[in-house]
């Protein structure tokens, strides 16, 4: 079969299962494409003959019962894999070699899934357009000049370059569902809790969600079902019960109450996405749901509430890279000399600037203006989603205020570079499930996404109606390859 | 107003000085495992040797509160009459240090475990009772080993996360005397419930010493200066009478004293600046959040309180009040777990006085000059209780009864053997008595007649000449009653 990475993971599954096809085909097909995508530097660290000699393995004794036979994938480089090279993008963990595996991916393997390498992503997840990794940035395959979003961005050009049939992201403050719309691909970010982190590098422990990426929702929810287990290695991970989202997944969502939070109507917002949300709404009436006006009234105070809680988090759970223990050590005169150059030289810029910003507003003197104000901010922001679930089952949105912008478009501009988030943290923040679904192109034929937004623990309902609406919306995306010599 | 026989005043010039102390105590929570990990926490394993991936602070690697810490910390809480806290907070206490893997120590601040309670020492003048602030969980740090090599510094991680509380008392202590008198009770505390184990040497308990000096009768603290981790008793006394002298000395001198974290050097004994206030350590304090508040139920405290032993306050009441003994004797018997054990296992079967006086006296001095403590003893509770039921039932004498102490020192002997096997048992038939009186008598006829003719004072010599033919055994009650009836 020459149109083997054509196929969504649903398709590869069935033909594996079916034995049309082996997991040593599956691989060796991705791998190729994955070997001659290289441009799109959506790697960091390949483990293509790994990969291959797992196919084989699988093909010797198959085991067709698991939920992934077979199935090759590239993940985020932000989980640590066994033996595999994990750097979260950073020159500080270019050597680092983790002995353990993180709990995500070790249940995706044990699903029978095969890791064909790490993708490229923001360095420590910090960015909006993969253009912070120390390893570079990557291409967006809808266009050479493209960003392909942030931080998973590796992930989601990966994705809608089918170099791998689906993939893992993290979400922080929108890093699964800004790249997905990035590149017309899908990704939810799952109810804090849901999805363990052990083993995920820690950007900001309150906010980090480990999530699913794809081309479809039927994929997403698979996944979603494979890496959502509840986990005592992690304090935060909550016990509760776990459906079957793919078994469970479909198209009716009659009845169900969609709201419309007029806070998202931002300034300066473009035309499109006005325009693009209307039709989601048509879409959702379509599928039979029922459309609410809503208030979500803190969504103003979102953002610099993010911006304090996440950079604060981040400064001291980036302590730990001092050049002690492991990673990328400067020689300097005395112990704090090294400290300095070690984390001078290590960290890029982008991370340096969110520790000083963390740091800052954590300082004795004020702690209170920033940190403890916006934990309350926080409070509040939850609070008016807990409200507004009292009217209705979800929440739709635009997933960004724009298209993905031009390569080096943003990068001196922090605060615009930060505005990309201004639909998504909110959910962070609220600690609810997202997912994003590719909707519509704009003027310049760059996808629009479109976001639902769920209650805690609720994302059966979110796939669902994304299921409903994708089959409605009916999107194809634009990509012709032109990368690939 | 009555004079206080145990104040602690320093005096210069016309000045009167009182000294406030206050300490924070670090004891380390008896547990297996550390406070977020599984690693081990033996004490004294090769360096390195006792740490996991969370210890080290591996990317990703996140803490899981050990339950048993949490109960331990909660147990003292109890014995220390305290207020526990149904919700507590973990921080992160952020700086940088090499032997501190995280680059934070994960501590309880604004919402520890357990809040205000009190200890009562015993005091030579009466009871002094000591405020309880609070008392919190928190990770220890790992340990930089300077010493060997010229150029580098090695790190030990065994330490590591192992898990500490944090007791920090009121500023209620006023000497070196209470301070000692608090430590022990604290340890004591402790090691009643199993808690900590209270070892210095190894570092089981330490403390931060806060010293302020002001005018006797004032009501306004002085500026205190903190010294920092010092880990024994002595060195604590040092180190206050060091820095209240040195405080005072400031002050006749018309100079303030700045608030500062010192340090004591114990070879030379004095105190030394170690950072100002300005130059403290921002720590920047924030909730874990990889770590939900902790919240305990009533039901799991109720549990708790169920499990928790007789303690020293308590089984003084209870020795005192049953078995009569002093306040100084029981005070003696309860100040440490194993001696109070020992003490009741001997009494089972034995007489309470007799037993209080051997083990206070006999036991306690031998077990010193061979440095040992109760539990390494060589004589069991239950033989010590025989050697003391054959004094009582006139089998040996006192005196005999020391003899057979010593043997027995020498490794575990029934001490009824040790009789048998050397003869020791004390002749108490009066038949036998009389003819050794009468052969005596005989044989210093000349000083019989002496003391028949009222020099009275012979009569200790006739005792002793019958002690001395029969070995020692001679009953001395009887050889007495026989004496003065045949002279």
């Amino acid at each position: 079969m020459s149109d083997i990475t054509k196929q969504s993971l649903s398709e590869l599954v069935e033909n594996i299962k079916s034995k049309k096809l082996s997991s040593s085909e599956v691989t060796k097909a991705f791998v190729e494409r994955s070997e001659k995508s290289k441009e799109l530097n959506a790697y960091i660290t390949e483990d293509y003959a790994n990969a291959l000699n797992k196919a084989k393995k699988f093909d010797e004794k198959p085991n067709l019962d698991l939920k992934l036979p077979g199935i090759p994938m590239a993940v985020k480089d932000l989980f640590c894999t066994r033996d595999l090279r994990t750097t979260a993008g950073s020159k500080i963990l270019n050597n680092f070699v983790p002995t353990y595996e993180s709990t995500v991916t070790q249940n995706i393997w044990n699903e029978g899934a095969i890791l064909m390498g790490k993708l490229n992503c923001d360095e420590f997840a910090m960015g909006s357009s993969n253009e912070t990794s120390f390893f570079g940035n990557v291409q967006n395959p809808i266009d050479k000049n493209l960003v392909p979003g942030g931080s998973s961005g590796g992930s989601s050009s990966a994705v809608a370059a089918q170099l791998t049939p689906i993939t893992i992201g993290t979400d922080t403050g929108g890093s699964i569902r800004q790249p997905a719309s990035f590149t017309g691909t899908v990704g939810l970010k799952p109810t804090y809790g849901s999805c363990s982190r052990y083993g995920i590098v820690a950007f900001a422990s309150s906010l980090d969600q480990a999530g699913p990426m794809a081309q479809n929702v039927k994929d997403c929810a698979l996944l979603q079902e494979v890496i959502s287990t509840y986990d005592e290695k992690d304090s935060t991970s909550i016990d509760f019960k776990r459906n079957e989202y793919s078994k469970e997944l479909t198209k009716d969502i009659k009845g169900k109450k969609i709201g419309i939070p007029k806070e998202y109507r931002v300034d300066g917002m473009p035309k499109e996405i006005e325009d693009l949300w209307k039709k989601g709404i048509e879409y959702a009436k379509d599928c039979g749901a029922e459309i609410i006006d809503i208030s979500l009234p803190h969504t103003n105070y979102a953002l610099p509430t993010y911006y304090i809680v996440a950079p604060a988090e981040a400064s001291s759970n980036l302590a730990r890279y001092d050049g002690v223990k492991y990673g990328f050590r400067a020689e300097g005169e005395n112990l704090i000399d090294m400290y300095e150059k070690t984390r001078s030289e290590g960290f890029g810029a982008e991370v340096q600037r969110r520790i000083m910003i963390g740091t800052y507003v954590l300082s004795s003197g004020y702690y209170d203006a920033y940190y403890l104000k916006a934990q309350k901010v926080r409070k509040l922001i939850k609070n008016d989603f807990d409200d507004a679930y009292k009217k209705v089952d979800a929440i739709l949105t635009p997933s960004t205020p724009s298209s993905a912008f031009k390569i080096g478009e943003k990068t001196n501009d922090p605060v615009s570079m930060y505005l990309n988030d201004i639909f998504t943290v909110p959910v962070n923040l609220a600690g609810l499930p997202g997912i994003s679904i590719p909707a519509g192109h704009d003027a310049k034929g760059y996808p629009l996404g479109l976001q639902i937004i769920g209650k805690a623990f609720d994302e059966q309902n979110i796939l669902n109606i994304a299921y409903a609406m994708e089959e409605k919306i009916n999107f194809k995306n634009n990509i012709n390859d032109w990368w690939i010599k | 107003m009555s004079k206080n026989k145990s104040e602690y005043l320093i005096n210069r010039h016309d000045n009167q000085y009182e000294v406030v102390i206050g300490l924070e105590v670090h004891a380390q929570v008896t547990s297996e495992s550390k406070l977020f990990s599984t690693s081990a926490t033996k004490f004294g394993a090769e360096p390195n040797t006792q740490v996991s991936l969370v210890d080290a602070a591996f990317p990703g690697m996140l803490p899981v509160i050990n339950e048993y810490c949490v109960k331990q910390a909660i147990k003292t809480g109890i014995g220390l009459k305290a207020k526990i806290n149904k919700r507590s907070v973990f921080d992160r206490k952020n700086y940088f240090y090499a032997d501190l893997p995280q680059g934070y120590q994960i501590s309880q601040f604004k919402d520890p475990i357990v809040g205000e309670g009190k200890v009562i020492l015993d005091m030579p003048d009466g009871q002094k009772e000591v405020g309880i602030e609070r008392l919190h969980l928190e990770q220890d740090a790992g340990k930089s080993i300077h010493d060997l090599d010229p150029k580098n510094t090695f790190v030990d991680l065994n330490r590591s996360g192992v898990a500490l509380m944090e007791i920090v008392s009121k500023p209620d202590l006023r000497s070196p005397d209470e301070v000692n008198a608090y430590i022990k009770k604290l340890r004591s505390i402790m090691r009643y419930l199993g808690t900590c184990d209270g070892n210095m040497q190894e570092g089981s308990l330490r403390a931060d010493v806060n010293v302020s000096v002001r005018k006797k009768g004032s009501k306004e603290f002085g500026t205190r200066c903190e010294i920092k981790n010092v880990n024994s008793i002595k060195f604590m006394q040092m180190a206050i009478e060091y820095e209240a002298n040195r405080q005072v000395d400031l002050i006749e001198d018309g100079q303030t004293i700045d608030q500062e974290t010192r340090l004591f050097d114990t070879k030379k004994n004095e105190t030394r600046s170690m950072r100002s206030k300005e130059d403290a350590h921002d720590y920047r304090y924030f909730p874990d959040p990889d770590l939900l508040p902790l919240e305990v139920s009533d039901d799991f405290i109720e549990n708790l309180k169920s499990e928790i032993p007789e303690l020293p306050d308590e089984k003084k009441k209870r020795f005192i009040e049953k078995f009569k003994l002093s306040p100084y004797e029981a005070n003696i018997l309860v100040s440490d777990i194993e001696t109070s054990n020992y003490f009741e296992n001997v009494i089972k079967k034995s007489d309470v006085k007799l037993a209080t006086n051997w083990i206070i006296g006999e036991l306690f001095a031998a077990l010193n000059e061979k440095n040992l403590e109760i539990t390494e003893s060589p004589i069991s509770a239950g033989n010590l209780s025989k050697l003391i039921n054959l004094i009582k039932d006139g089998t040996i004498s006192g005196k005999i009864a020391k003899t057979v102490f010593e043997q027995m020192m020498e490794g575990d002997k029934d001490p009824q053997k040790i009789v048998e096997e050397k003869g020791l048992k004390q002749e108490s038939d009066p038949k036998a008595l009389e003819a050794l009186i009468d052969k005596v008598i005989d044989d210093n006829r000349d000083k019989a007649t002496e003391y028949k003719s009222g020099k009275v004072k012979l009569f200790g010599f006739f005792v002793g000449q019958v002690m001395k033919v029969s070995g020692g055994k001679a009953n001395p009650q009887l050889v007495n009653e026989i004496l003065k009836k045949k002279l």
